[in-house]
């Protein structure tokens, strides 16, 4: 549903996750999705180059996955599900993620949360 | 004939689920959370459900996007729960109804909903996190469950209109079954929430508050919104809301709101709790 195909307008800051999108995250989101195994998390631990060429992903991919960059990584075609997996790996929850793609500190990003129930 | 005795919505985010884990029910950040499930189980304590329809998203445990259902149920004995990656505790499986389901899925196919029916499914924490708030206190979970899916992960998503009247057809469907089950139907997910992007952390308090309202008694106010509205008004997973008509869709045209409760934030969203009962 890219605001282009659709005349929708755009919503800042939300990439929607359609076909274009799922097409071209579909290797990316395949390893993050083997991530619901814990032996697959090892197996990436032990030899993440070795890993990501089982997936067969782009340079793009490999890029974002190297530099654990939310923003990149759904720039390349993930999804926020799978990546939750990725990000697991390293033990980062929700908020981590929010302030990473925020540009937040951890604290600020909880923050911001409390401070939506004031409004 | 089965009874639908009332429906319920919750959230059902993973550090829920944690936080029962771990005992947190008590600490200050939880508290005003759990605090609003009393209510609930003594309401649950008193309509006695033998059976709960869970509608609920899959975020990538049981389907991938090799091939993703619209709408799936699960026809099977039991539904096991498994390691979602990031640390979640897996809890035992939990019991079906495949009677019931089979008879839910002639008569949902029969009024042109095409579910994709799965005897084998494995569900996430969209289901187990609201099966733990409901009944996780009882030690053996006291329903046998019908896991219901609608895709939130891959556009197109269906509508919110198009859920409702699923909701519609899986309560026609209830009704008209040969089952004598008393049956609950939960509606999971939500409430504003975004996890993705630049605009991770949205949250807007005056439109879930609006549709928290409009659900009880005007839900046919809130089905011409787009998913893009939605999304444009509670953020991406906000979405979720979709799970929430569906369930009202199953229940009366009338209904009684027995209890809510509404608390920000709980991990990165805002959540919404309502136990509604059909009218007699």
């Amino acid at each position: 549903m890219s605001a282009a195909a659709t005349g929708i307008a755009p919503i800042p800051g939300t990439t929607f996750f359609d076909g274009a999108q799922s097409q071209k995250g579909y290797q990316l989101n395949k390893m993050c999705y083997s991530f619901n195994d814990a032996e697959c998390r090892e197996a990436f631990l032990a030899d993440e180059d070795a890993y990501c060429d089982k997936f067969d992903l782009t340079p793009q991919q490999r890029d974002a996955i190297k530099a654990r960059n939310v923003l990149q990584l759904i720039e390349a075609g993930g999804n926020i599900y799978y990546l939750a997996k990725f990000a697991g790996i390293f033990g980062l929850d929700v908020q981590d993620v929010g302030a990473q793609q925020t540009g937040m500190s951890v604290d600020d990003f909880k923050a911001m949360l409390v401070a939506a129930g004031d409004d | 004939m089965a009874q639908i005795v009332g429906g319920i919505t919750t959230s059902h985010i993973p550090a829920i689920g944690n936080a029962i884990t771990n005992g947190l029910q008590e600490e200050p950040y939880w508290k005003p959370f759990f605090d609003g499930f009393p209510p609930v189980h003594e309401w649950l304590d008193k309509v006695q459900p033998d059976v709960a329809v869970i509608i609920y998203n899959d975020h990538g445990l049981n389907f991938f996007l090799d091939k993703m259902p619209t709408f799936a149920i699960g026809a099977a004995a039991e539904y096991p729960n498994a390691d979602e990656g990031w640390g979640l505790k897996t809890l035992p499986p939990f019991p079906g109804d495949p009677d019931l389901s089979w008879e839910i899925i002639e008569s949902l196919v029969a009024d042109g909903f095409d579910m994709t029916t799965c005897q084998e499914m494995k569900v996430d924490h969209g289901f187990s996190v609201p099966m733990s708030l409901l009944w996780g206190h009882k030690g053996k979970i006291p329903v046998r469950a019908i896991p219901v899916e609608i895709n939130t992960v891959q556009y197109p998503l269906p509508t919110p209109a198009r859920c409702y009247h699923l909701g519609k057809a899986l309560g026609k469907a209830i009704e008209a079954s040969s089952s004598d089950a008393r049956v609950v139907v939960v509606g999971t997910g939500g409430l504003s929430h975004q996890l993705d992007g630049e605009r991770a952390g949205f949250i807007n308090k005056k439109f879930d508050l609006m549709c928290m309202d409009k659900i009880v008694n005007e839900p046919e106010a809130l089905i011409d919104y787009s998913v893009h509205d939605i999304v444009e008004n509670a953020g991406a997973q906000g979405a979720e809301f979709v799970l929430w008509l569906a369930m009202r869709g199953a229940l009366s045209e009338k209904v009684k709101k027995v209890h809510s409760n509404y608390h920000i934030p709980i991990s990165n969203t805002a959540s919404g709790l309502l136990v509604l009962e059909n009218a007699a």
